[in-house]
């Protein structure tokens, strides 16, 4: 007897036989019923219909770099990379320099995560470490919906309440006590880049405190276990036997909070100033990329004018995704694989 | 109604490891016939060959002959039809979490392409009653789900389930192994009756749950059949030396 | 390390007991902080947003500047009417995408894909408008409602296919040998019960992408760019909430500022809603299907 292995196609000749013992007419029929049907035709259909659907996501992807890459490359041969360097935003006499947006946006950026990363981490240490079994639910359940607030209603909220509170009483503050750092100087208009770190910061906690409740929940009972049968206190256990362990993870967190910083658009714009100035006080106004892109695509007269907003676009596609990466693997790192729920 | 099983040089891979060698038995028809050996010894891969499910794990292939009744199940037809025609009762019950009892039992049916609803509802009485839990359900078989139901009464609806699509075998891969000894002894009685009906074909490491319901059991060791005789033969004056050590204890 | 000074049994120096009670305190301080604004925007919102929320509000258009009065009607149509485009152009890429990493993806191009989802859900919502803007506004050469859908519709799908294929790959195996036993084709498992299995898993999955994308304003700045008029034109500029919230809020007019505020709460109140449903989901109907 041939040992064929599955898989060779079935030869013609006989067909096999119904069985001759029939108990009743209805199951003959039942089962002739379902002989009928060759499935092979339709399981192949199915699989090529939801590899199309992957596939879709490939091309997705695809098409966001081909239209960044081809809007662009009027600005890119028109003005190289100077272009990053490059102080004159000029729409008028087509100059354009956009070094005053990585200045701002990276400027924003880092104010942001210097108040967010404390309080983001205070807010997971407390949630996973040291608040009572009841309270965990209503305090994730609230970090959760801080996250789910609309990036425009943050902004409306920021012009509204936050920039009046900053300018009447914050940012005077600010300038009486700490004025001769020169980083509080000018008038206190509200609007600025204080404002939008502050909100950004607001904005951000909430990624990076649920990332590091998730790595810190990560690492295991035993290692908490260990430290405290040596007589550490609730804080050195922290300390010593989460915080040490989840390092790379924590550091995931603050860069996915980067990310989202770096990408964020409305809240910004509403209350930055939108003028393209680089100054070391952060009361003055600034622009982000995002804030120019959001602010001016739709008007932008010109070829290069719309190309040089295109190429803005893709060098904040390209910064965030890295760093996205970066967060994605850090994160991996400690939680060996566990699915990393970046964003709400 | 039961067919009789001709196995023929049969083997079988996972990826590159052989987990049987060269089965070849008869199995009769209307007859229940225990699978016994010691774990890892290839029970369960060789009745899941029966059905062609062994191929679904990946990288997994089987080669040989394989009748059952008329049917070449290896030679000429889709799998998908070869397992309409043989039923299958896992070792741990698995019904449907999410469809009624009574979805759960006409699921093989109605996926399969069949809508009389009159005669769905006929054949779904009737498959409850054969697995004895038609009397327990009846009131509730379309409000209850097939997970509310206890160990035993979920693994009787999955006999339930595979008996309506009228399948002329019946393969059980330790069946009880799951349950307690009062469902157990409920489903021991069950395979007894259904016996009459269908060729069934049990998996079982207990062996005196060999000797109470088989009337004919293999004997396997390390993907090899090893003996295939009589249940009486094989417990009291078994041929081979190796099965006289596994049944009396000294392995496995 | 007991303090040399201690006779007795050993106690925890001073120093390191108030440093524990010090960082206690810190991060309760720290989550008081960050539920003060989220409790001063909700208040805010319900405060200034209740007061111009009215039956006008809800059923009529803007009116020219400076008038009084008028509403945000076509906004809210404009808005559900991009989020069902936006939904049948995810939805069923992102649940067909998920069903292939789950059944068919276990290996390197299923990885190669799972990277590309993630890829694209990093995107900021303003480069997602900038392409939006150049696949569909430039084709058709003016803005739409349809520009609009497409560029939602690409953020909602990388976070419906994670959650899909996470769903799938929660129903056991054994659900699947089951259906196979009984001759059930492959395709047909797959939907009819492993899919029917992970259903309660999957809505949720989509409704937290609905939610995520039902508040963005980026996107639809120069794609659906908005609309003073009714428009259920697909091919046209639409008004959407978010939308009108912005231009309104940036504008220099009190009574435009007010109207910001009733849309921000209508807005918050859809979101709420799909956020604390999908919370209902998660913790009763997610692991109900599953043995």
């Amino acid at each position: 007897m041939s040992n064929r292995a599955l898989g060779a196609p079935p030869p013609p000749g006989p067909q096999p036989v119904v069985n001759s013992v029939v108990a009743s007419d209805a199951s003959s029929e039942t089962r002739a019923l379902l002989k009928a049907r060759d499935p092979h035709l339709w399981d192949e259909l199915f699989r090529l219909a939801v590899l199309a659907c992957a596939v879709c996501v490939l091309a997705l992807v695809g098409i966001i770099i081909y239209e960044l890459a081809t809007r662009s490359h009027l600005s890119w041969k028109a003005f190289g990379l100077k272009f990053f360097f490059g102080s004159e935003w000029d729409p008028v006499n087509e100059q354009f320099g956009a070094w005053p947006f990585v200045y701002g946006t990276v400027v924003s950026s880092l104010l942001a995560l210097l108040m967010a990363v404390p309080l983001g981490l205070g807010v997971a240490m407390f949630i996973t470490e040291m608040c009572p079994r009841g309270l965990k639910e209503a305090l994730a359940f609230a970090t959760e919906l801080l996250a789910a607030i609309p990036s425009v209603i943050y902004g409306l909220w920021a012009i509204f309440v936050l920039v009046p509170l900053l300018r009447v009483y914050l940012q005077p503050w600010l300038a009486r006590c700490f004025g001769w750092t020169g980083l509080f100087a000018g008038p206190p208009y509200g609007i600025g880049m204080l404002a939008a770190g502050m909100i950004l910061a607001i904005m951000v906690v909430p990624i990076i405190s649920s990332i590091t409740r998730e790595v810190m929940t990560a690492v295991p009972r035993q290692q908490r276990e260990a430290v405290l049968a040596l007589g550490a206190t609730r804080w050195e256990m922290i300390r010593i036997g989460v915080l040490r362990n989840a390092r790379a993870g924590i550091f995931g967190a603050v860069i996915l909070g980067l990310g989202r910083a770096l990408g964020e658009t409305m809240a910004v714009t509403m209350v930055i100033g939108n003028r393209p100035e680089i100054s070391r006080s952060l009361f003055a106004p600034g622009y982000t990329m995002a804030s120019v892109i959001a602010n001016e695509f739709s008007e932008a007269a010109t070829d290069t004018y719309l190309s040089a907003l295109v190429e803005i676009g893709l060098a904040l596609f390209l910064v965030t995704i890295i760093v996205n990466i970066l967060a994605q693997v850090l994160v991996w790192s400690v939680t060996r694989g566990m699915p990393a729920r970046g964003h709400a | 109604m039961g067919v009789g099983i001709k196995v023929e040089h049969l083997d079988a891979w996972f990826g590159k490891v052989q987990a049987l060698h060269d089965i070849s038995m008869d199995i009769p028809a209307n007859h229940a016939t225990a699978i016994i050996g010691p774990s890892g010894c290839g029970k369960s891969t060789f009745v899941r060959c029966l059905n062609r499910m062994h191929e679904t794990i990946p990288d997994a292939r089987a080669a040989g002959k394989v009748r059952i009744g008329d049917l070449d199940i290896y030679n000429g037809t889709a799998a998908v039809q070869v397992r309409r025609r043989i039923g299958m009762v896992f070792q741990k019950p698995n019904p449907f979490p999410t469809m009624s009892i009574y979805d759960n039992v006409a699921a093989g049916l109605k996926l399969n392409g069949f809508h009389d609803r009159k005669r769905l509802a006929e054949i779904v009485e009737h498959s409850l009653k054969l697995s004895a839990l038609w009397d327990e359900v009846k009131d509730s078989l379309k409000k209850k789900s097939g997970a509310s139901l206890s160990g035993g009464q979920q693994q009787r609806l999955c006999i339930a389930r595979a008996l309506a699509v009228e399948p002329e075998v019946l393969l059980m891969d330790e069946p009880c192994s799951a349950l307690d000894p009062i469902s157990t002894g409920k489903i021991e009685e069950l395979i007894f009756q259904l016996k009459e009906n269908f060729t069934i074909v049990i998996v079982t490491h207990n062996m005196q749950q060999a000797s109470r319901v088989a009337e004919f059991t293999g004997f396997f060791l390390l993907g090899k059949l090893i003996e295939f005789d009589r249940t009486e033969k094989i417990f009291t004056t078994p041929s081979d030396k190796r099965t006289e050590d596994y049944i009396t204890g000294r392995f496995g | 390390m007991p303090n040399s000074s201690d006779s007795g049994p050993i106690r925890i120096s001073l120093r390191r007991r108030g440093m524990n009670h010090a960082v206690t305190l810190a991060a309760a301080s720290a989550v008081l902080l960050v539920l003060l604004p989220l409790g001063a925007i909700f208040a805010y919102l319900v405060y200034r947003g209740v007061g111009a929320l009215n039956w006008a509000f809800l059923t009529q258009i803007p009116k020219p500047v400076g008038e009084p009065g008028g509403g945000m009607a076509n906004a809210i149509a404009g808005s559900v009417l991009i989020l069902l485009i936006a939904s049948a152009m995810g939805v069923p890429i992102g649940i067909g995408a998920g069903i292939y990493l789950a059944e068919y993806g276990r290996n390197r191009m299923g990885d190669v894909i799972r990277f590309t989802a993630d890829v694209l859900n990093g995107v900021p919502s303003i480069v997602v408008g900038i392409v939006a803007y150049g696949v569909v506004v430039l084709a058709q050469g003016h803005f739409s409602a349809l520009a609009g859908g497409f560029a939602l519709g690409m953020m909602m799908i990388p976070t419906i296919t994670r959650a899909t294929e996470e769903m799938l790959l929660l129903v056991p195996q054994a659900i699947r040998e089951a259906a196979y036993g009984l001759g059930i084709a492959r395709w047909r498992t797959t939907l009819s019960i492993t899919l029917r299995t992970a259903t309660s898993g999957v809505i949720t999955g989509v409704m937290l992408a609905f939610a995520r994308v039902a508040g963005e304003t980026a996107p639809l700045l120069f794609t659906a760019f908005g609309n003073q008029y009714w428009n259920w034109k697909i091919s046209q500029p639409t008004a959407a909430l978010s939308l009108q919230v912005f231009t309104y809020a940036i504008s220099p007019f009190d009574e435009w500022h007010r109207q910001a505020w009733a849309g921000a709460l209508i807005l918050i109140v859809l979101i709420v809603i799909s956020v604390s449903a999908l919370r209902v989901a998660a913790g009763r109907g997610m692991l109900k299907g599953i043995g």
